[in-house]
């Protein structure tokens, strides 16, 4: 799998999503799923999936599926 | 990186700037706001006690807003002891904003890094996730600055003591965060580490919510800080927020003793009966201001608390140093807020 597939099944994974889903335009609070409760379990399971530590302000910063691309690659894990 | 920079003399510069404009912001987009300031006859302030105020509870009884319908993106409400319920509008703008304000004052005694959690709660708090009460939504948007969270509390309500084991033997030995409400931490996690031997020394607490459940035990803050050291919890941060100036809180230093205003925020003391500014060592009524609230007025609000100034740059954070000592009488209250009622 590549590292994009692999981003957007934690997307799909965390947020509860149908394994078709599409989920590189999803924005937080604009699908009624990622909520601020699902935010933490979103984040949660991109550090599991990416071994990755993410900082608080790029938790509050992770507001679309597109953000989350960039700021993966902050933490060395290119996403295409 | 810390949020507690500014000297009193130049924050004040700096929040009577900011402050006016708000004012006048609200008023060209608030109707029932100007109405209020007009009874007043509010002209200009020349200092950050001048700035004209809102009686907290004004926003249980008006909608109080300075954006159009359509930009509405979350209302908070609160419930008072009264049952009547604080509605507070933010847009898109204001929601993150508070958020990183907030997150930017916590980083003061965090650090940047998220660290391992106990959240002294239970999570059957968040069991409907429509509508979470304040109790729920304050553990929520402190759990940001978590990983690895724990709960204190099983779904009933009773200590997961074997949890709260499996969390320190697995982080224990480098810091961790604990948050929770001060009676809950008091009662579930302090009195249990205690009977239990639990190491806490590593733990950085914070926590919030009143001290009137355990003054009623006998419990003081003073006491608090000193048997929580007695397990090894000696970071110890109480903070002062509600939610009618979401994003802004005021902060246990690390002296401990007192809370410290944000470079964004200050307090201002008067006296219930007159309404002047009370100098240091006088106990009044507490006025919070924020530059925050952008979506609403909520940047100057006369709160029913009663509080204390105990010194001015003259503690580990610059600017004012305070206390919140409890409630106004709900009597005493009562005149500030007709006058404000017949106003409007």
């Amino acid at each position: 799998m590549t590292e994009l597939q692999r981003l957007r099944e934690a997307f799909r994974t965390a947020l509860d999503l149908p394994a078709d889903a599409p989920v590189d335009d999803l924005r937080y609070q604009d699908n009624e799923k990622w909520d601020s409760l699902a935010h933490m379990s979103l984040v949660a399971t991109i550090e599991d999936e990416f071994s990755v530590m993410i900082d608080t302000d790029d938790v509050i910063d992770m507001s679309s599926f597109k953000e989350a691309v960039r700021i993966l690659g902050k933490y060395g894990v290119d996403v295409k | 990186m810390s949020v507690f920079t500014l000297s009193q003399a130049d924050k004040e510069a700096r929040l009577l700037d900011e402050l006016s404009t708000l004012t006048d912001f609200h008023r060209a987009n608030c109707e029932p706001y100007d109405r209020i300031l007009r009874a007043s006859g509010y002209q200009g302030a020349s200092g950050v006690a001048e700035l004209p105020w809102l009686p907290v509870r004004l926003f249980k009884t008006l909608e109080l807003k300075s954006i159009p319908d359509d930009e509405v993106f979350k209302v908070l409400t609160s419930s008072g002891t009264t049952g009547d319920v604080s509605k507070i509008y933010l847009d898109k703008a204001a929601a993150a904003e508070q958020q990183r304000r907030l997150a930017a004052t916590v980083q003061t005694v965090l650090g940047p890094k998220r660290l391992p959690m106990i959240l002294v709660d239970t999570r059957a708090m968040l069991k409907d996730r429509r509508s979470f009460s304040a109790r729920g939504a304050g553990v929520l948007g402190m759990s940001t600055f978590g990983r690895d969270h724990v709960w204190a509390l099983d779904m009933d309500g009773q200590v997961d003591l074997a949890a709260l084991r499996g969390f320190l033997e697995k982080h224990g030995d480098q810091p961790f965060l604990i948050f929770g409400f001060t009676f809950l931490v008091w009662l579930h996690l302090y009195e249990v580490a205690l009977e239990h031997g639990l190491d806490l020394s590593n733990g950085i607490l914070i926590h919030s919510g009143g001290w009137k459940k355990l003054i009623d035990q006998a419990v003081s803050p003073e006491e608090f800080r000193k048997r929580l050291s007695g397990v090894g919890l000696t970071r110890v941060h109480n903070y002062y927020g509600m939610v009618e100036q979401i994003g802004t809180i005021f902060l246990e230093g690390p002296d401990g003793g007192s809370l410290y205003c944000p470079d964004f925020a200050d307090v201002v003391v008067r006296d219930p009966e007159t309404w002047a500014e009370l100098p240091p060592g006088k106990p009044g009524l507490l006025e919070v201001v924020s530059t925050l609230p952008t979506s609403y007025p909520g940047h100057v609000l006369l709160t029913e608390d009663l509080g204390v100034v105990h010194g001015i740059d003259d503690g580990e954070w610059p600017g004012k140093r305070f206390s919140v000592l409890g409630r106004l009488p709900r009597a005493e209250a009562r005149g500030c807020s007709d006058t404000y009622r017949s106003a409007a």
